[in-house]
């Protein structure tokens, strides 16, 4: 879904538990996320430094869509 | 461990993940790797069928490993395995088969990939769609299989015809005759026939209508080359999309747990923060606890909003969501090409897609 929406002309930011599944359908901006079952998320944090982190992985991938890339890029 | 005498000829080792494993469903998906002796789950079938072929084979162990846990801690799960599966010293490893299932087709790769370099031949099968086909194709002999489990006799027959070859060094056939997807290998062989006759011959099954088949087909990689950078966040309009399948609750559209048909599309307009009791998670493919006690965990609505004040964005009033669990590549780009031309219609610049 990166890729066709991407190809459509709208830049995409990736946020993905498993970056080998991101590379290999061809999303370009790529962030990774936490877990499978909380990618955005750890349930074993304080509820406001899950936010804090939650905060920081959008910040991230903001970041990377103001990013200039050629290629398939990986914003850990 | 690591006893090497043999009852039998040949000796395998077999992985399977938690719910091939007897472990459980995708709640122990997060199970660690441990070892059991002798077959288990498919590897009774396995076994049965190796030797139904008359080969003298016995399942020494099967290495179970949970698919999060494997996804989420690859390389350490691989420093641990490899060792292990290297002191039973198998004659062949086998994983899977993983289906439509990608975080199990991604590791029973992963397996296989690493076990090549060391010697020891290692083959899994997995569906045409499975993400961990690209990736390992060239490295790993990956026979085809269905996409569903009712495929699994079928695919075991074909692991077992191409394991039989491994262990008595016979000759492997083209990967078609053996079932297996293509590796790239270019094999240089005699044909009866010149090249010239070949392509006369084909050159006439085209005009005339008829199927044929290319001795080169050309690789196709399908890749898009990134968008220009957003040059400033302010005043543009960003989506947010999931494949997480974060729905509001009750699950209005039906989406499908898995083999999604379609995808939702939802308002955010008012909406501050998602909570348990607004919106839940249709996905089938992971535990969904967490994310239905707390939906911004995949789908971040809460900092969505916080972010926008502070860097001056307009979050786009709708939110698209599917559920990316075994749903097909066709589908996904159809939902894909939809939603994009209504993003375009409605002023979309950028889109942050979250996934499990």
């Amino acid at each position: 879904m990166a890729k066709e929406i991407e190809r459509a002309g709208i830049p995409v930011a990736h946020i993905c538990s498993i970056i080998t599944i991101s590379q290999t359908v061809g999303a370009n901006r790529i962030v990774p996320a936490v877990a499978i079952p909380h990618p955005l998320g750890n349930p074993r944090l304080p509820p406001e430094e899950e936010k804090e982190l939650r905060r920081n992985l959008l910040k991230k991938a903001f970041a990377a869509l103001q990013t200039p890339i050629q290629e398939q890029t990986v914003f850990s | 461990m690591g006893d090497a005498s043999r009852n039998r000829e040949y000796r395998i080792v077999h992985y399977v993940n938690q719910f091939f494993g007897g472990v459980g469903g995708e709640e122990k998906a997060n199970c660690e790797p441990f070892t059991i002796q002798g077959p288990q789950g498919p590897g009774r079938l396995l076994e049965k069928l190796f030797r139904e072929e008359k080969a003298d084979v016995e399942i020494v162990a099967t290495v179970v490993c949970g698919d999060s846990y494997f996804a989420e801690n690859q390389e350490n799960v691989l420093r641990e395995l490899i060792p292990v599966i290297r002191e039973y010293h198998p004659d062949l490893v086998v994983a899977g088969p993983a289906f439509n299932a990608g975080r199990y087709g991604m590791a029973c790769g992963a397996i296989c990939s690493s076990l090549q370099p060391l010697g020891i031949p290692a083959i899994t099968a997995m569906y045409k769609e499975n993400p961990g086909l690209d990736p390992y194709r060239k490295t790993v002999l990956i026979v085809e299989s269905a996409n569903i489990v009712s495929g699994m006799e079928e695919a075991i027959r074909k692991m077992v015809r191409l394991g039989i070859k491994i262990l008595r060094g016979e000759e492997i056939e083209f990967p078609k005759a053996e079932g297996c997807f293509e590796q790239g290998i270019r094999k240089n062989y005699f044909h009866a026939e010149p090249a010239v006759g070949r392509a006369i011959a084909m050159l006439l099954r085209k005009i005339n209508g008829d199927p044929f088949e290319t001795e080169y087909p050309i690789p196709f990689f399908d890749r898009v080359d990134p968008q220009p950078a957003i040059a400033d966040l302010k005043g543009i309009t960003v989506a947010l999309v999931t494949s997480g399948g974060i729905v509001p609750t009750g699950n209005p559209d039906h989406i499908e747990s898995s083999s999604a048909s379609k995808y939702g599309k939802y308002p955010l307009e008012g909406l501050e923060t998602l909570n348990s009791r607004t919106h839940q998670s249709a996905h089938g493919g992971y535990d969904n606890t967490y994310a239905n006690d707390d939906p911004n965990r995949v789908l971040p609505i809460d900092m969505m909003r916080e972010l926008e004040k502070e860097l001056g964005f307009k979050p786009h009033p709708w939110y698209y969501a599917t559920v990316g669990n075994g749903t097909s590549v066709d589908n996904a780009q159809k939902f894909a090409k939809e939603i994009a031309v209504e993003m375009i219609r409605d002023g979309v610049q950028a889109v942050i897609l979250t996934s499990t």
